[in-house]
């Protein structure tokens, strides 16, 4: 046994580190929260040269081939520093769809695209309130071509294609649900911005109208490649709330150190030493269940389902709670613009519903766990 | 990244397997797996007589202690053969509850500071669990604040004689050696003027008192120390450095507790999987599913804490303060745990005769337990302090008595 990332993988870890404290400092990130961008290109770009945006794609595609391990890596640093850009949508849920169930022709098209930075992807999913599920899918798929709105699509406004569950059937089954693959620069669809808890990343509505699509996977499996990119990405997200988690745990104990209250430290009173303490154990025990999830997101194991909803679990209970707690550690300052507290606690908050929120994934995690019980 | 087993450790997993097959007591192994915190019984056997039949056969055969060098009754393991071990050995390691302070503590201490002699001739028969230790620390002045000890060590030719009291000493009754931490000067401040010694349990002038525990049971004891006299060779450690000695123990004390705390999930999960509630499984239940979420990723996140600990003390890295989160978490979880699995009951969970209660009393028995978890071996709060100090590196409470010579420390707090 070895649970631990490797020298070679510890060493892309201070590379990407080092980069993004170059080219993502939280300035970079105020500038799309109060800009309209949508993102950073320059460090979209930045990323693409670096070989970040493709690590996990095979070279034949234009990636390097690394693997996925090398993923988790990469997410956990952009996570620390809330790198603005489609980073989750393009690689975590556009490039492990294709992956996983795109022909040779659109992988041809698309993967090369990702690596190069020249595409961003998104997975349009969601259509107004609720978690992922067959019976919330409206948007309906004839004749190749789509009709219907999806909102919020995470990135929808800056993407250049999107992949789009749609409804084929009514049997009241999954099978009713497939995937397609749409240009979102060929027409057909209207993207409007919404506003959304943090500014920093883009959430859009698309309205499809007699929009082009072509099938991705076998048209009664869209369901289940749905699931399986969820779950992939739901390992490589709870990495990036792992990164999060764990600077914002600095932030707070940095700020103990400085500030004096009292005559003392504010980190010398132990209501603010439990509240750290309890930061600490939040990320650690996230931190674990993340090395977990790696090892089963690189092995394709078995148990990748309860992994990755327990990793997702995890980090998500982490970064919520320390971006929090950092907030109450800074006092009245952690509640103003021009620090960066706010920052951490919206991206928090948003990255918990992204992929469906806590409440699925603790419906899944048992789910999966009484499978195997049952097994 | 992996779990896989290299050849060395797939041979040696398939060995203890055979052995564990061939050897343990399996008329035990169903009791044993339905023990759980707070309750183990075996049915017509005494479980300490039936514990230290197995360590006892595990220590013939090289089994016991495995990552004790073999000259002290170990087996000079590798730490992951001692998770391997643990894997396979399974139900059967709750026998091993009693000479976890034994094991745990006492031992690595006389490793650390014992002469020669001593460690061959008192570790042997402690890993095979013929003679059983108790760690003799806490005391009524001082718990946390175990500095605070008020026991007297005072030398009287080649012998210290030893007058004063401890409590909370797990497995007093039924121990034969301990280790004991006393004072030797009060006139210094109090980490300066403390010793520590090991001594035999039947010396003349040491009384045990059981204390019965808010649960009703008797795991732990007041000791008295009337005049006892312990040779000067059995002293652990400089005359006045026993507060070092003693972080030794902690340390370890720890490592052993945190790694293997019981978080109560595993029998929560079974129950409500077995559970109807309203015509359907518990476990079907939305808000069920909820809860049980919450604690499965902690139980899990426990668990690979502790593998990346392992994998940690493989590459060499010594235990760190971190593990101070073992028990931090599974306390007062398994305190929350028991009190939802009797929530599931209804009224029907105040009820916790064996023969009565759902799932023989498991949970009635956890609860009433549970509190301790959250007190023994450094309570929630001091662990909080040692992750903020040690860990995060945030400021040492202000300690008033820090510079003061101990017999000017006040005593009383109102009045
Ligand atoms: C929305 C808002 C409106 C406000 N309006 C007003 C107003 O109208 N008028 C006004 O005068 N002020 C106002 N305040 C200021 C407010 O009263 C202070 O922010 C608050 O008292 C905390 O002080 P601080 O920000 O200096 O934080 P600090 O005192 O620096 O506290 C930082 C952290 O340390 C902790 N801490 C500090 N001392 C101790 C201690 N002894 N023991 C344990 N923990 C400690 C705090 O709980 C906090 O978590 C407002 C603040 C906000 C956020
Ligand atoms: C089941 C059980 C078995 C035990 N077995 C042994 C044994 O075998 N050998 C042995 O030596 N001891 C043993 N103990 C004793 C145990 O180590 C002490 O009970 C424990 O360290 C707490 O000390 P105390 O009981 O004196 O409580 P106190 O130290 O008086 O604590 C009371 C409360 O004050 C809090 N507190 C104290 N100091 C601080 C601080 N600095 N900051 C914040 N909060 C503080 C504590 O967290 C606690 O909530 C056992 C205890 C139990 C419950």
């Amino acid at each position: 046994m070895n649970f631990e990332f490797s020298d070679d993988q510890k060493q892309l870890r201070d590379q990407a580190r080092r980069f993004l404290a170059e080219k993502c400092p939280p300035k970079a990130v105020r500038a799309v929260l109060e800009g309209s961008a949508g993102y950073d290109k320059a460090l979209w770009s930045g990323l693409a040269e670096m070989g970040f945006l493709g690590v996990a794609i095979p070279e034949e595609f234009g990636g390097t081939g690394a693997g996925h391990l090398e993923l988790c890596v990469i997410a956990e640093e952009m996570g620390r520093a809330l790198a603005p850009v489609p980073f989750s949508s393009t690689v975590y849920l556009a490039a492990e769809a294709l992956m996983l169930a795109g022909s040779d022709a659109q992988k041809q098209k698309w993967l090369p695209k990702i690596a190069s930075g020249e595409a961003v992807g998104a997975l349009a999913l969601f259509e107004g309130p609720g978690n992922p599920s067959p019976q919330a899918i409206k948007v309906a798929a004839a004749n190749g071509v789509l009709n219907g709105v999806k909102k919020p699509v995470a990135d929808g406004a800056i993407a250049d294609f999107a992949i789009v569950a749609a409804r084929v059937g009514s049997s009241g089954r999954e099978t009713d649900i497939a995937l397609y693959l749409v240009d979102l620069k060929a027409g057909g669809v209207e993207a409007k911005t919404l506003t959304n808890v943090d500014p920093s990343r883009n959430q859009a509505e698309l309205t499809f109208k007699n929009c082009k699509a072509e099938p991705l996977g076998a048209a009664n499996e869209g369901w289940s490649i749905l699931t399986r990119v969820l779950d992939r990405a739901a390992v490589l997200m709870a990495f990036e709330q792992v990164g999060g988690a764990d600077r914002a745990l600095e932030m707070g104990r940095d700020y103990a150190l400085d500030r004096i209250a009292f005559g003392r430290q504010i980190g010398s009173f132990q209501a603010i030493k439990h509240i750290l303490a309890d930061m600490y154990v939040a990320a650690t025990l996230a931190r674990s269940n993340c090395y977990y999830g790696a090892w089963a997101l690189s092995t394709n194991a078995g148990e990748l389902g309860e992994a990755a909803a327990t990793a997702r679990i995890s980090a998500t209970q982490a970064f919520q709670h320390c971006s929090k707690q950092n907030i109450q550690v800074h006092g009245g300052m952690g509640f103003t613009w021009e620090f960066d507290c706010h920052l951490y606690y919206r991206r928090s908050n948003a990255l918990a519903l992204s992929l469906g929120s806590l409440s699925y994934w603790e419906d899944q995690l048992i789910e999966r766990m009484r499978k195997k019980n049952v097994a | 990244m992996n779990f896989d087993d290299t050849p060395q450790e797939a041979a040696f997993r398939a060995e203890a397997r055979a052995w564990i097959a061939a050897n343990a007591p399996k008329q035990y192994e169903d009791e044993l797996a339905k023990a759980s915190l707070g309750r183990l019984v075996l049915s017509g056997a005494n479980v300490l007589d039936v514990a230290k039949a197995w360590q006892k056969k595990k220590a013939d055969a090289g089994w016991a202690c495995l990552h004790w060098p073999k000259e002290y009754g170990g087996r000079g393991s590798s730490p992951i053969e001692r998770v391997i071990w643990q894997q396979e050995e399974g139900a059967f390691g709750k026998l091993s509850r009693m000479f976890i302070i034994g094991h745990g503590m006492c031992g690595p201490t006389m490793m650390a500071y014992a002469s020669e002699e001593h460690k061959r001739n008192y570790l042997p028969p402690l890993a095979s669990g013929e003679k059983v230790w108790c760690q003799l620390f806490s005391e009524p002045a001082g718990g946390s604040d175990v500095a605070g000890l008020r026991t007297r060590a005072e030398r009287d030719g080649d012998d210290w004689v030893i007058n004063g009291q401890k409590i909370w000493t797990s497995g007093a009754h039924y121990s034969d050696y301990g280790i004991l931490i006393t004072r030797t000067d009060p006139t210094v401040p109090k980490h300066k003027g403390l010793t520590m010694f090991f001594l035999d349990m039947k010396s003349p002038g040491v009384e045990i008192k059981p204390i019965k525990q808010a649960n009703g049971q008797s795991e732990f004891n007041e000791v008295y120390f009337t005049d006892v006299r312990i040779p000067d060779s059995q002293r652990l450690g400089a005359v006045g450095d026993g507060w070092n000695v003693s972080l030794t123990t902690l340390m370890n004390e720890r490592m052993s507790i945190g790694a293997s705390v019981a978080t109560g999930f595993p029998e929560l999960f079974d129950y409500c999987n077995d559970l109807v509630i309203d015509g359907a499984p518990a476990i079907d239940d939305r808000a069920v599913r909820a809860k049980l979420a919450n604690w499965a990723v902690k139980a899990s996140g426990l668990k690979y804490t502790a593998f990346r600990s392992i994998s940690a003390l493989s590459r060499g890295e010594r235990p760190g303060p971190e593990n101070s989160i073992g028990k931090l978490v599974a306390g007062s979880m398994i305190q929350e745990v028991a009190t939802y699995a009797l929530d599931l009951q209804g009224a029907a969970g105040v009820v916790s005769d064996p023969a009565q209660a759902e799932v023989a009393g498991k949970f009635q028995a956890m609860l009433l337990r549970s509190p301790a978890t959250r007190v023994e071996g450094g309570t929630d709060e001091i662990l909080r302090n040692i992750i903020a100090e040690r860990v995060l590196g945030l400021p040492g409470d202000i300690r008033v008595d820090k510079d003061v010579p101990f017999n000017k420390i006040p005593t009383k707090g109102r009045g």
